[in-house]
């Protein structure tokens, strides 16, 4: 089934055309990644999924994007609930200056739960879920910014998950990680894409390569190739991919 | 060689130049606190802290001064925090940032700049004679409040721009309003410095004599003032009464207040750093 389907989809800041045309169908419960050099348009995009670039003043975009067959940018559509369903980690890791445990519990209360017993649950289980309720659960009351970085990203990754989203996008969520962080978030993805639909955004083609199951690769601001990502990695159709993937350019 | 040997001369010479501008700075700071002090003190004790104000100079208190400035502030505070900190809010959070709101910023910050009796002129006309307040407490609180307005929605600003954007992403991508972001996030990371803000405008509010003798606030008040529409006097315009007499008595009188008004704001100032301290202490980015 088709979860997520971007159709001509262009966008500007200002007079900077930096999408063009891009088509792509994203299929539920994979793991897609985009690739590409510095400035091609592959986090421009992942923040279209869930209107992060709203806040953008100079910002616009023409085309559709359907997420489950809806046109999210339709006037209608209620971004906070858009993006409760779409999750979103980014590359530096950026709990909420709150306790571990309020840092996870802050989706529900913004959302409206009140119940004590419910909040607790749904707190450990997305603990549980992140990889990391091992290693906190003796220190829910103690300030985020105690965990280490690579804990911290897998604190930001539970957090997202207690409000129960279909879709994760992670925009370098590894990029700001020491080896061993990286490989745990690696295998936390692994482990997710049985019931979440994952996009990551990676410079390391070698993440791209152990995490994906499709590969998306965007030049100047255009979708070159999409493709299952021992294709792209093995045996791409386009000249720029090959170069690219290479390591001749990027 | 010699060109290294002249520079070196140049830092040296800098250096003290420096530290005698510091000196100096300091000094008068001392010998005007030691003198004050020096006449001031031996006057101030519970007497002087609860007599009424009277023709006699040792029998007069400050009870009218400082319980006119507790009210000053009181109401002050009430009037000016809720629109400043609102104001500051929407100006960050909410407004577009185009042309009319950077002419709106520029202006924000000459009003901070702008002369108070200037302020007490309006407070005369907009709150004294259009609201009917008179020179009443509620008359003078207004303006005051109107003149802190600037100061206070500078500093919200600069508090709310200090507050990383990372933080305000994280609370969207989570699903929450901007509201929700707000008194969630933003306002507890920015809290120290807002409130670092209030309370150092607030101290300056207390000083300010000019425009509160505009509007018509009283040097001598025979009675502590009981509801917002009294009648007042504040601790700076006591003290200016009491300096402009000739006896020597009531020149002590003044220094005395002068330590008082002097000993709050640094109270106040110091509460203020104490805060901004730990707020920084508790969240680091």
């Amino acid at each position: 089934m088709k979860h997520i389907e971007a159709i001509d989809v262009n966008a500007y800041y200002g007079d900077n055309h930096v999408l063009k045309s891009i088509d792509i169908a994203i299929k539920e419960n994979t793991v897609t990644a985009f690739i590409g050099p510095s400035g091609c348009g592959k986090s421009t995009f992942l923040r279209t999924l869930n209107r992060m670039n709203d806040y953008i003043e100079s910002f616009r975009l023409e085309g559709k994007i359907l997420v489950e067959g809806n046109d999210i940018y339709k006037k209608k559509v209620n971004v906070e609930e858009l993006r409760q369903k779409i999750g979103m980690v980014f590359q530096k890791p950026n709990p909420f200056p709150k306790s571990i445990f309020e840092n996870v519990a802050y989706g529900l209360r913004i959302h409206g739960e009140k119940d004590k017993k419910k909040i607790e649950e749904v707190v450990e289980q997305s603990l549980v879920k992140a990889a990391l309720w091992s290693e906190v659960k003796d220190q829910l009351k103690k300030s985020a910014f105690g965990l280490s970085g690579g804990q911290q990203q897998r604190l930001c990754i539970a957090r997202t998950l207690a409000v129960e989203p279909s879709i994760i996008l992670m925009d370098e969520p590894a990029s700001a990680l020491d080896p061993i962080s990286t490989a745990k978030i690696e295998e936390l993805i692994n482990e997710l894409k049985q019931n979440y639909t994952i996009i990551i955004v990676t410079h390391n083609m070698q993440q791209a390569s152990r995490v994906s199951d499709r590969t998306a690769f965007f030049y100047m601001g255009e979708l070159v190739e999409v493709g299952k990502t021992t294709d792209i990695f093995t045996n791409p159709s386009k000249k720029q991919t090959e170069n690219y993937i290479s390591g001749r350019f990027g | 060689m010699s060109n290294l040997k002249r520079n070196r001369r140049i830092d040296k010479g800098f250096k003290y130049v420096g530290i005698g501008c510091t000196l100096f700075g300091l000094l008068m700071l001392v010998i005007f606190i030691g003198n004050i002090l020096i006449d001031g003190l031996q006057r101030i004790d519970w007497d002087f802290l609860t007599n009424l104000p009277s023709r006699k100079a040792e029998k007069s208190g400050i009870l009218t001064a400082w319980t006119g400035t507790a009210w000053i502030l009181a109401l002050t505070a009430m009037i000016a925090i809720p629109l400043g900190v609102a104001a500051g809010i929407y100006l960050e959070e909410y407004g577009k940032k185009n042309r009319i709101a950077a002419m709106v910023e520029v202006n924000i910050a000459n009003l901070a700049g702008v002369p108070s009796i200037i302020y007490g002129l309006l407070g005369l006309e907009v709150f004294g004679r259009l609201m009917n307040l008179g020179a009443s407490l509620l008359a003078g609180a207004f303006t005051l409040a109107i003149l802190i307005l600037p100061i206070l929605i500078v500093a919200t600003r600069e508090a709310l721009k200090a507050v990383p954007n990372t933080l305000r992403e994280a609370s969207y991508a989570m699903g929450a309003t901007k509201w929700q972001t707000i008194w969630h996030q933003i306002l507890p990371a920015a809290g120290g410095g807002i409130l670092t803000g209030i309370i150092l405008s607030l101290s300056r509010a207390m000083g300010e004599t000019a425009p509160l003798i505009v509007i018509g606030a009283l040097a001598y008040v025979p009675f502590v003032p009981k509801s917002p529409m009294d009648e007042f006097t504040v601790l700076p315009m006591q003290i200016f009464n009491w300096v402009s007499r000739p006896q020597h008595e009531f020149l002590v009188n003044g220094a005395a207040a002068i330590i008082i008004l002097l000993l709050i704001t640094f109270i106040m100032n110091g509460i203020a750093v104490y805060l901004r301290n730990k707020w920084q202490k508790k969240i680091t980015w």
